[in-house]
């Protein structure tokens, strides 16, 4: 009969902080169409998360030169890496404020989910399924590409039909295994894919021979071809598989933090287009001309709705430079890759980058 | 006993004497404990599984993700490297992940019976008088022992399997196998019409090739007549193959040689580098645990028992077979249990050498769709499955080698 | 009157006579010798030749620091020199401790002198860095020499001085407090790979003990692959923690899967230990009038411990090998770093050198740790 009660006693006091905190959790969640302009919801608070931290973290490859790469001494490169620092410049007039963390194409999107990084900055394709069912919400695209294929020209291959019958080699977690899928059976072509879940395990199978083709995006193939042996004894082939948009991508359910980078990157865009770069920005901070002063934030408050100070642009221009700056800097004649700037270009020079107005 | 040694709670509380000295009691009782312990335990496991629930909710909810299994029936649209049930691109996710169990299966199984076969002729040879056929043992079961499998994997698959050389020129072994850094070639028997009551007859034919050889093995223990146990088997093997061919009047099983021609290698049976590297660094790692308790296994047996089967006249292959090996059997058993699962759970390591096991596809699955939750318990279940099967067949096994005690 | 035993008669054994009886005893044991000799002297001969003149070392030589502690800044390594002295110098006064009625000097302590010594004229590492291997070595020895001094019951002393050394090794390495903060991602190496085996097995420690854990949960966790338990931690636990906690650390997410891994197959350890307690232990402690939770404290856990050690440390050896499976969630540890040092431009192929190298490390760990407790098992069954 004591114990009894006794046992009664202790299961009413450990229930009740049960169903109290069970409570706590029901009420917290808004649906998820209420947007409030300047609130947070309570999953978000990313750009307040990075503010007090006084450092933004960003997941980037790490082993892709010309896009994200750390060299031996542990510095980063890259055009991800400098949208990146462009966003620490624009938050914290620092670009060096930032930390990056390496992540490989499967662990990607659950270390963006949660909250690992407050960016993903990793050659991510835009797809509807990873902006709807795998919960990313992606900004504006920073590298128009597409799925491309690298053999070696001693087998000469021309196109894929050249491809039956061979081995390819993959990344895992990637839409390239889909799409290189969906086009062989286009074209009735039989291969074998041979898919690892590394990066360097998939090059390192190319180059032993395992495979006789490789395949992924244009770029990521024009940047991994000068770590090998002999690059010049590899060709990409001219066919372009699919189109490959890619773009940095933020949380799901956390506008404020969207709002403020999608609006630093179109930043650096419309500054290409108005000329300002980071040598002659000190001159056109003296101009008169109302579209650059709304931009550089001599005028206007733009910077308060996104929860950024006014002059988030120009901090972004003058330390790391606008976007045709940092595209020339890692990719353009100056480097090993000398890729033209083709779909890459601004608007008015017959390319796919447009910046909604700044007003 | 005098009031001013009566316990402070007297004065504060209206519990009196008798309600303390029951409440020692309840605290020195056993059975209190116990339930108390159960109780308790139980409640913490509920508050976390409803606490982990609620926090899992909460953020799908954020996340806007559903949960739900209707997934599967969606078209993978991605390819799989090796299957051995026709695959392709347009079949769904759950067929998908089919495919990558019977390659898992395939590993396992084959798995199983090398490291078995190894373990055995290496844990005996560690018990041998040979100085150097000891030593060489040892230094076999201590060093893949003691390397992860993980990088025994990597090695097996950058460092020997894709090093050798291209199809072009092949290594030939004994002129009918060849060796690339395509793959394996072995020659291989290829069934024609007919196979199937040769089959059906070969396994009766070993079945009643067992009963015999056990029946003949208690005719000599219980009555000490010769029990040419070999010659029955084999006598009931061959029947089994003459009423074969006498029935169909033929041999419906063809050798497939490959050959190498012109940079190409036709025929034979092709193991792809991804899978042999797998299956070497499975088999040689768990082959060393297994001699190790094959070694633990015999050495248990009491030295009375050599010493009495040598008094007795056996020969060293009878006593191995008649007195120490069903006694070391006993021991061997559950520890060779968990080894087996360990190989079966091993296997999912075929993601780092690319070759599509169960757990590389519905990973895959998980990356193309995002479902985090119910992959993960498909690959549970399929996990789970496996170790449940192969323990509850080696602990039949286990029951029947027991010593059978009233 | 007295008999002088004397000892049995033995024949005169020569080498001849040796070779004779180990290898050439009967015809298939000769034959057996001679086709193990052939494949001892091909391999070797092979592999010897390719050691020196085919395999290009420089990749090892070069990337030494990477191997050891991956990308620890480079300013802040006397922290981990520090770290690795207090760990050493408690395991020598333990040794010490534990040996101080054997010799002083054995073959096995020269033998290590000798290592120490050829490792640090012999290998390729900076100067600072020979220094420091130089003190911590003198620092060792002297702790072995005041161990052998200590009175005898000092053992509950030493292992309260392991938990503090864990703690402070975990400031020294991790920052804060005081000391310039590294983060977990920066932890690499050879670092990273024993900080989480020692973490995982520390942390389970209570989770094993604690007998509550219901067969549901180890026979869960025993059927999962690690590298499911580890994909769980990684992926999903996030999904099961509430928003304030949901930052968490990929190094402690991955700690956290060894931990859940780890704590099944001690408790399976540890209740094997348990049920290994006479029943005498326990009827004799009611007869002295203690409660059962003292009983458990006082009696049970001790004696359990001292029986499951054996368990415990190859459970060790396993979780250390075990990390090696961090390297397929982007964890950069001993073999994550290697696969990402292969990928080096000017060091392409050199797969063999590389594997072998890490190899070697994690078998002397190992073979180690596994022949040390077997000889600590000897002494403390002695003693």
């Amino acid at each position: 009969m004591f114990k009894r009660s006794l046992l009664l006693l202790g299961v009413a006091l450990v229930a009740t902080p049960l169903a109290a905190c069970s409570q706590f959790y029901a009420q917290s969640p808004q649906p998820q169409g209420t947007a409030q302009p300047g609130a947070s919801p309570a999953a978000g608070g990313t750009l307040d998360a990075a503010k007090s931290r006084g450092r933004l973290v960003c997941g980037v490859s790490g082993t892709l030169p010309g896009f994200s790469y750390v060299d031996q001494a542990g510095k980063y490169s890259g055009l991800d890496v400098d949208i990146c620092r462009a966003v620490a410049a624009a938050l914290f007039d620092d670009p060096n404020a930032v930390d990056f963390r390496n992540l490989n194409a499967k662990e990607r999107f659950t270390a963006l989910q949660a909250g690992e990084v407050d960016i993903l900055s990793r050659n991510t394709t835009w797809t509807i399924s990873r902006d709807t069912s795998v919960g990313l919400e992606f900004l504006p695209v920073t590298f128009y590409d597409g799925q491309g294929v690298m053999v070696r020209k001693s087998a000469g291959t021309k196109d894929l039909k050249g491809l039956q019958g061979k081995a390819v080699c993959m990344e895992t977690g990637t839409t390239t295994e889909q799409n290189f899928a969906d086009q062989m059976r286009k074209l009735g072509v039989k291969y074998t894919p041979l898919v690892f879940d590394d990066a360097n395990a998939v090059y390192a199978a190319y180059e032993q021979g395992r495979c006789q083709a490789v395949s992924t995006d244009r770029s990521g193939l024009v940047s991994r071809r000068t770590t090998l042996k002999n690059p010049q004894d590899n060709i990409i082939l001219e066919t372009l598989l699919s189109k490959e948009p890619l773009a940095p991508a933020v949380k799901n359910g956390d506008s404020r933090w969207y709002d403020a980078v999608k609006w630093t990157i179109y930043g650096l865009i419309e500054a290409e287009e108005l000329g300002i770069n980071s040598q002659n920005i000190d001159q056109f901070a003296k101009s008169q001309d109302p579209v650059v002063r709304r931009l550089l934030g001599t005028e206007g408050n733009l910077g308060q709705g996104a929860g950024l100070p006014n002059d988030f642009v120009a901090r972004a221009i003058r330390k790391v430079g606008n976007y045709g700056e940092i595209y020339s800097r890692n990719l353009g004649p100056g480097t090993q890759f000398n890729l033209p700037r083709g779909q890459n270009d601004i608007w008015a020079k017959g390319g796919l980058h447009y910046a909604p107005p700044f007003r | 006993m005098s009031s001013d040694q009566l316990p402070i709670t007297n004065y504060l509380l209206p519990i009196t004497h008798y309600h303390y000295m029951k409440l020692q009691k309840l605290l020195r009782d056993d059975r209190f404990w116990q339930i108390a312990g159960q109780a308790i335990a139980f409640l913490l496991v509920v508050i976390l599984i409803a606490l982990l629930w609620d926090n899992l909710t909460y953020n799908l909810r954020q996340l806007g993700i559903q949960l739900g299994f209707d997934f599967l029936g969606v078209q993978a649209s991605f390819d799989i490297g090796e299957t051995v049930i026709p695959y392709d691109p347009s079949n769904s996710y759950g067929q998908a992940i089919f495919v990558g169990l019977i390659n898992s299966l395939r590993v396992v199984v084959l798995g199983l019976i090398l490291a078995t076969i190894f373990g055995l002729i290496f844990g005996i040879a560690q018990l041998s008088d040979n100085w150097l056929v000891q030593r060489l043992a040892v230094a076999y079961v201590e060093i893949f022992r003691n390397v992860p499998l993980l990088l025994q994997l990597f090695f097996w698959y950058f460092a020997v399997f894709l090093n050798l050389p291209g199809i072009e020129n092949p290594i030939a072994l004994f002129g009918a196998a060849y060796l690339t850094g395509q793959g394996v070639f072995f020659p291989w028997i290829e069934a024609t019409a007919g196979a199937g009551i040769w089959l059906v007859l070969l396994l009766v034919g070993i079945v009643s090739a067992i009963a015999l050889w056990r029946w003949r093995g208690r005719v000599m223990v219980e009555r000490g007549r010769a029990g040419n146990q070999i010659w029955y088997a084999l006598g009931s093997i061959l029947g089994a193959i003459a009423i074969a061919f006498i029935l169909t009047r033929s041999i419906p099983f063809r050798l497939n040689l490959p050959q190498a021609t012109q940079g190409q290698i036709e025929g034979g049976l092709r193991l792809s580098p991804e899978f042999c590297a797998l299956l070497a660094g499975l088999v040689i790692y768990t082959s060393s645990y297994i001699a190790e308790i094959v070694r633990a296994g015999i050495l248990a047996v009491p030295k009375g028992q050599w010493e009495a089967a040598r008094a007795l006249g056996l020969k060293p292959n009878r006593i191995m077979q008649m007195v120490i090996l069903p006694q070391a059997l006993r021991v061997i058993i559950p520890p060779l249990t968990s080894q087996y699962l360990n190989l079966a759970k091993n296997s999912s390591l075929a993601i780092a050498v690319g070759f599509p096991d169960v757990y590389f596809v519905a990973s895959t699955t998980f990356n193309q769709t995002g479902r985090a939750v119910e992959v993960m318990l498909l690959i549970m279940m399929t996990y789970l499955t496996t170790s449940l099967t192969i323990s509850l067949v080696m602990n039949l096994y286990n029951r029947s080698v027991q010593i059978k005690e009233r | 009157m007295q008999i002088q035993s004397s000892a049995p008669p033995t024949p005169p054994t020569s080498p001849l006579n040796w070779v004779q009886k180990n290898l050439f005893s009967t015809w298939y044991n000769s034959i057996l010798t001679l086709v193990c000799l052939a494949v001892i002297v091909w391999g070797l001969s092979s592999f010897i030749s390719w050691v020196v003149s085919t395999a290009q070392w420089e990749i090892v030589g070069a990337n030494l620091r990477l191997f050891f502690v991956g990308r620890f800044p480079h300013e802040l390594y006397w922290r981990v020199w520090t770290a690795l002295g207090l760990i050493l110098s408690l395991a020598g006064i333990c040794w010490g401790y534990i040996v101080r009625k054997s010799p002083l000097f054995s073959r096995t302590i020269l033998f290590g002198l000798g290592a120490l010594i050829a490792a640090i004229l012999l290998l390729p590492i900076e100067l600072s860095a020979r220094l420091w291997i130089l003190a911590i070595a003198i620092i060792s020895i002297v702790g072995y020499a005041a161990g052998r001094k200590l009175p005898p019951n000092i053992s509950p002393w030493l292992t309260a001085a392991w938990g503090l050394v864990f703690i402070v090794n975990l400031w020294l390495i991790g920052g804060g407090l005081g000391l310039t903060s590294v983060p977990t991602n920066v932890w690499s190496g050879l670092l990273l790979t024993l900080l989480t085996a020692i973490c995982g097995i520390v942390l389970s420690f209570p989770f094993g003990v604690v007998r509550a854990f219901s067969i549901l949960y180890i026979e869960v966790v025993r059927g999962l692959p690690l590298i499911g338990i580890l994909f769980l931690a990684q992926v999903m636990l996030p999904l099961f923690l509430p928003p304030y906690l949901r930052n968490l650390d990929r190094v402690l997410r991955a700690i956290a899967g060894l931990v859940l891994f780890s704590a099944a197959y001690l408790a399976e350890n540890i209740r094997g230990g348990l049920q290994a307690i006479p029943r005498g232990q326990f009827e004799a402690a009611k007869a002295l009038g203690l409660s059962p939770p003292l009983v458990v404290l006082l009696i049970v856990l001790p004696q359990a411990l001292k029986a499951v050690i054996p368990a415990i440390v190859g459970q060790f050896i396993g979780l250390l090998k075990d990390t090696s499976l961090l390297s397929l969630f982007g964890l950069l540890e001993l073999t994550g770093i290697s696969r990402s040092i292969l990928a080096q431009p000017q060091f392409l192929g050199r797969y063999a050198e590389v594997y072998l190298f890490i190899g070697l490390l994690y078998w002397l760990f190992c073979y180690g740790m596994s022949t040390a407790s077997r000889y600590l098992e000897r002494k403390l069954n002695v003693s």
